[in-house]
């Protein structure tokens, strides 16, 4: 096989098929530093409330019957997982050989992150509203 | 053509053979620690869920959590978010193309190690006083 034109280097399969990358990389790329950027500030909220709740300064309840908590805590939630979700995709890209087992782990990261943070995000509604 | 047969070639050393430069190990303690932290969403759905599923599973989870072994992921978690936290500010900082010269790599690499040794070590006292 033979490239038609010497500046060219895609195959004619390639240029036939018109694919290039999946032209989801930048976004990726985007939303993993700019989750980063959001989890700055959340992750030094969070690790003060929880000093706080283990020191006994503050009561588990009263601290999510404050509304800013509570939102603070479904973005620390929502925000963190969904950091950590497309993270692990690229360690799994990096390392997985196969790429149906590359497919299914990426899911399955997928599917368990993304439902734990729903659970997570609900109990978080649950104490707020109904404390 | 056909296939060519496996030639015995001498073979570059793989990346254990060499001593690895600090920045390389923090580099890859970025990975493993943010793997860590994403095994930690489990302890802190179960934590948040037990509270809103009532006290006994809440004193339960805080139970565990105050346990010795409990105590000791706390210590990972708390050491890994703020290397995590620390060296991925460094990143962000990277990403902007800012701070590649050797002399900076090996400056900041110490902040990064302090920075984080220093906010878990404050975060632990703020959760004893």
């Amino acid at each position: 096989m033979s490239n038609s034109s010497a500046t060219n280097l895609r195959s004619p399969l390639g240029r036939a098929r018109g694919l290039g990358s999946a032209k989801e990389g930048l976004h990726h790329w985007w939303a993993q530093r700019i989750t980063a950027v959001a989890m700055v500030p959340l992750t030094l909220w969070f690790v003060y409330s929880v000093a706080s709740l283990a020191s006994g300064r503050m009561d588990f309840d009263l601290w999510l019957l404050s509304p800013i908590n509570a939102a603070a805590l479904v973005l620390f939630i929502v925000v963190g997982v969904h950091h950590g979700v497309i993270g692990l995709q690229v360690v799994l890209e990096d390392y997985v050989p196969t790429h149906l087992a590359r497919t299914v782990s990426i899911l399955l990261v997928k599917l368990i992150g993304y439902g734990l943070a729903t659970v997570a995000v609900i109990s978080t509604l649950i104490v707020t509203l109904g404390g | 053509m056909p296939p060519a047969k496996p030639v015995a070639r001498p073979l570059s050393p793989h990346v254990f053979i060499y001593r690895w430069p600090l920045a390389a190990i923090l580099s890859i303690l970025h990975r493993a620690t943010g793997v860590g932290l994403a095994i930690g969403v489990l302890l802190l759905t179960w934590w948040v869920t037990a509270a809103a599923v009532g006290p006994s599973a809440f004193d339960q989870a805080t139970g565990f959590i105050g346990s010795p072994i409990g105590l000791f992921f706390m210590m990972g978690f708390s050491l890994a978010l703020f290397f995590h936290l620390c060296n991925g500010i460094r990143h962000l900082v990277w990403d902007a193309g800012r701070g590649f010269e050797k002399g900076t790599t090996a400056t900041s690499n110490a902040i990064v190690i302090v920075a984080a040794l220093t906010l878990t070590a404050v975060s632990w006292l703020l959760a004893w006083m």
